[in-house]
């Protein structure tokens, strides 16, 4: 199965621009809200006309501007699973299931109840949607999607509405219920870590842009872009001014950078993961004596905020030269660490593992 | 106590039956285009509708005899449509229960038009669209999803125009007049009688006015009722 989307549509604040050609089973398409993720997906459903480019499924032309195509979303075959799932208010459960079905009623009733087996309905299907609790509406929209067998399903940010604990259940029952099911998913999302538990492949998005794409583990480990390092949840930056292959000043924090790995040449700022920083008690370490560590910046606390399980420390930088533009750095000490504080106090420093440095542009 | 006995003995019931029967027509013709003009206008750029829009309520806000006085303009077998319709069809309109029938529709088709219009905006187009993924053609949507959701507006838009139709006056008495037995509706013969100075014939008539009006109105909200336990309310 392959989906391959190429189309520009004029939105009110940016160009829609979208261009990606997918063989994985699971797409995530990440960015945050209104980026255009949600009108290229409803532009692959036909619920949307794009003004111009190409949408093709498996060889299947849905959209050809070029061509003069534009096929009805009614014959796409492709499952949308709506963020409020959509379903028909005034039908129950069944009658839900058996919207989009055709054929003769036994063959309908036989289908619904083999859905409402699969997606564990039953006992319900006389129920109207409003009596249903949220999973059970997730589970009713699948089983009328998937009623109709499509080639493509097309999830719209299905858990941007719920709590934590209802989020964490309703992504596994999703996992459990596509697990069988041979095409393609694509799923829309601001949530990096449902984007990471479910796709195998990923397109972070951004003003109406596709910025960064790949395999979700290389994308996240190296997101190459600033805007795409935002959105895998990075929370530090700072600009970066390159004087070779292994130095460089890091401007905001004043620290001068030296790295083992060669600095990309058009890299213009780093991204520093908040859980990465790995504190450095002086009197644990005589050789930097009087001296500031490689890599590393003073701590000066500015505020700390208790988490359940960390603790996130808001710190001004300060390395070896006065900072030009200081940027407050974003530290969380897990569990592991929090055990050092209390027994040493406060790090001295803050060092930076080169390894984990994200080099962005 | 026997003069009431008496009116009741000898009381001409046809005006009920002729209201009845317009107001019935009027609704059913009412429902379906007003549900028609509401599709159609929800569709529409914004320009085109508020010109769609003016136009279909028109008859809702101006006096019954102004509009009454346009379709005698237009019906009257002296002018060139009315005299089309009598002349190739035979079709009389004015002082007939056709008449009636037109009045009633015209002057009631606004309530039916506006209250399912604002059911219609009410829906969330996510409903529409799910239908179109679903493969449902545009008309099965239309009424498999969009009608029985926005149900409570309809039933009140049907409720109100049936209400409007058997109480029609002004325009009836201008096109369809207040023929005995023909076009006799019960609000002429109201206004009838009490010009005649007859209060207790007019109070019979209010009361079997009343007894519908309740009627109607209880079964509709009986009936929507039923329909609205399966959607939210606040």
């Amino acid at each position: 199965m392959n989906l391959e989307v190429d189309i520009s549509k004029k939105l009110r604040d940016f160009d829609l621009r979208v261009s990606f050609s997918e063989g994985r089973k699971r797409i995530g398409i990440l960015g945050a809200s209104g980026c255009g993720k949600s009108m290229t997906l409803k532009s692959i459903a036909g619920i949307e006309t794009p003004d111009a480019g190409r949408i093709c499924a498996d060889g299947r032309v849905l959209y050809d501007s070029a061509r003069k195509i534009n096929q009805k979303p009614q014959k796409r075959n492709i499952g949308y699973l709506f963020q409020n799932y959509a379903l028909f208010p005034a039908m129950t459960v069944a009658e839900n299931i058996a919207a989009g079905l055709s054929g003769t009623r036994e063959e309908k009733r036989r289908r619904v109840r083999e859905m409402t087996g699969r997606f564990h309905l039953e006992g319900l299907e006389d129920h109207y949607p409003s009596r249903l609790s949220g999973g059970q509406q997730q589970r009713a929209a699948l089983a009328r999607l998937m009623a109709c067998r499509p080639e493509i399903i097309l999830l719209d940010e299905p858990f941007s509405a719920m709590d934590a604990y209802l989020r964490d259940q309703l992504q596994e029952q999703l996992s459990e219920m596509l697990e069988g099911y041979g095409g393609t998913v694509v799923l829309v999302s601001h949530n990096r870590d449902e984007i990471y538990r479910f796709c195998d492949d990923v397109l972070i998005m951004e003003q109406g842009q596709v910025i960064r794409a790949g395999e979700k583990k290389a994308v996240f480990a190296e997101p190459r872009i600033r805007q795409a390092a935002v959105l895998t949840g990075c929370k530090n930056f700072c600009s970066l001014e390159r004087r070779d292959a292994h130095h460089a000043f890091l401007k905001d924090w004043g620290i001068e950078l030296f790295t083992e790995r060669e600095i990309p040449e058009e890299t213009t700022c780093i991204g520093y993961r908040a859980h990465w920083f790995i504190p450095v008690w002086a009197g644990e370490h005589p050789e930097y004596e009087g001296k500031i560590p490689p890599n590393s910046f003073r701590v000066q606390e500015r505020r700390r905020v208790k988490l359940p399980f960390e603790m996130n420390f808001y710190l001004v930088p300060q390395g070896k030269r006065q900072p030009e533009n200081p940027a407050y750095i974003s530290w969380f000490a897990q569990e592991n660490i929090q055990k050092f504080l209390e027994k040493k106090g406060m790090p001295d420093f803050l060092q930076l593992d080169e390894k984990q440095i994200l080099f962005l542009k | 106590m026997s003069e009431l006995a008496d009116i009741l003995k000898n009381l001409d019931w046809s005006p009920l039956w002729i209201s009845l029967k317009t107001g019935v027509v009027a609704t059913v013709i009412s429902f379906f285009l007003g549900i028609f003009a509401a599709r159609r206008s929800i569709r529409r750029g914004p320009a085109a509708r508020s010109v769609l829009d003016g136009i279909l309520t028109l008859p809702m806000v101006l006096p019954p005899t102004a509009t009454g006085f346009f379709l005698l303009l237009l019906f009257s077998k002296r002018r060139p449509f009315g005299a089309f319709l009598y002349g190739q069809f035979g079709i009389k309109v004015v002082q007939s229960w056709l008449g009636c029938i037109i009045a009633a529709t015209v002057i009631a088709f606004p309530l039916m038009y506006r209250n399912a219009r604002a059911a219609f905006e009410q829906i969330d187009m996510n409903l529409v669209y799910a239908g179109r993924t679903l493969g449902m053609s545009d008309t099965k949507i239309f009424w498999k999803v969009v009608m029985p959701t926005s149900g409570p507006g309809i039933m009140a838009g049907t409720v109100l125009t049936f209400a409007r139709a058997l109480g029609e006056y002004g325009a009836t008495s201008m096109l369809a007049g207040n023929i005995p037995g023909k076009t006799a509706t019960v609000s002429q013969r109201i206004a009838m009688v009490i010009q005649d100075g007859d209060y207790l014939t007019a109070g019979v008539w209010v009361i079997v006015v009343l007894l519908i009006a309740f009627a109607v109105i209880f079964l509709m909200n009986f009936v929507a009722g039923k329909n609205m336990k399966n959607l939210e309310r606040w």
